[in-house]
């Protein structure tokens, strides 16, 4: 038996699994982008019918959520960046919104040009 | 709340592989955790094991984990933490556990050693006393990290020290800073050097339960950061 643990509850932690998520969710995405990618170079017929699969509204909205875990990793990358290389700044909890927010935002603007 | 109301109280029992034991303990105004722990020991079952000095939140000796959340028992009071009249008590997180709500703390306090957390004088009794301007940035920062009780909540909170048990832990490296800021000491570089290691302050994942959980509301977190600009410069000019 284990005592429970209920450290986790706080916008910091938040912020890194997020960032851990985003940054591993990215970390598979690229092979299998990069694979399609290359599909260009002598498989054109196959890629043509691929990217014609992905103007399904499902898939639209699964790139619109690819596209959030992007400007979060980016803004979480930043965040951090300026935590171990700028002066400590106590308004953490702010700048953890505005990474949210920001990558919110990019993924809504996504979806206005998906459709 | 009434003289008749009664908490229901988990507290682990036994070693690392204990379980927890329910006790029933009356309810009191201003009562705290370590009131409940003591009504234990001395009303209900004397074998409790549990450590307390001070009870004013000065020793840093009582932390334990109450409802999951490592806390000062002496300075937290039932009426904020219970839930529905039930708590949960256990031992602090990351040290071994010796019986019952007692901890090993040596692994913590070895750390302070391996962080170098004694200060290295470079003047000797003889000589006039240090002049230290007190608003200077260098002691403003040493200021907000010397309040530490080291009572192992930080630790206890900390999930990097849970990953990796070889990792100094946030109070080993706050007590660092402070010292990496002390104009008057003579091995800044070498406080520097012993923390620049894999399982110092790099190892960092920026969770922040430590300044989340500190009693005494330093920041852990902001002396880590600035461990890391500190040595990444040293290392920089090839001073590390």
């Amino acid at each position: 038996m284990k005592p429970p643990v209920a450290t986790r509850g706080h916008p910091a932690y938040w912020a890194f699994v997020l960032h851990r998520i985003s940054g591993v969710g990215l970390a598979v995405f690229l092979p299998l982008h990069f694979y399609v990618l290359a599909m260009a170079v002598d498989e054109a017929a196959r890629l043509d019918r691929f990217l014609a699969w992905t103007e399904n509204p499902l898939v639209k909205l699964a790139e619109a959520g690819l596209v959030i875990l992007l400007a979060a990793h980016l803004a979480g990358g930043l965040r951090l960046l300026a935590v171990e290389f700028l002066p400590w700044r106590d308004r953490q909890k702010d700048y953890i919104a505005l990474g949210g927010g920001f990558a919110v935002v990019a993924g809504l603007f996504f979806l206005l040009g998906a459709f | 709340m009434s003289e008749n109301d009664t908490l229901s109280v988990d507290i682990w029992r036994g070693g690392e592989d204990g379980s927890f034991q329910t006790f029933h303990v009356p309810q009191r105004d201003h009562q705290t955790i370590l009131d409940v722990v003591t009504y234990v020991q001395k009303k209900l079952d004397p074998a409790l094991a549990y450590r307390f000095a001070c009870r004013v939140g000065m020793c840093g000796s009582c932390a334990m984990t109450v409802n999951g959340e490592p806390r000062w028992t002496c300075r937290t009071h039932v009426s904020r933490v219970a839930r529905d009249g039930k708590l949960t008590i256990a031992p602090l997180r990351n040290m071994p556990v010796i019986r019952d709500l007692v901890t090993d703390m040596t692994p913590f306090f070895e750390k302070w050693r391996r962080a170098t957390g004694s200060f290295v004088p470079s003047a000797t009794r003889h000589d006039p006393m240090a002049s230290v301007d007190p608003a200077s940035a260098e002691r403003t920062a040493a200021d907000e990290g010397i309040e530490c009780i080291n009572c192992g909540i930080c630790y206890a909170a900390c999930d990097v020290v849970a990953w990796n048990l070889d990792y100094l832990g946030p109070a080993a490296l706050n007590r660092a800073w402070t010292l990496v800021n002390d104009e008057r000491d003579a091995d800044r570089t070498g406080h520097l050097r012993a923390v620049a290691g894999d399982a110092g302050c790099h190892a960092c994942h920026t969770h922040q339960s430590c300044s989340t959980y500190c009693p005494k509301a330093l920041n852990p977190t902001a002396a880590i950061a600035g461990l890391k600009r500190r040595t990444v410069e040293a290392a920089l000019k090839g001073g590390l």
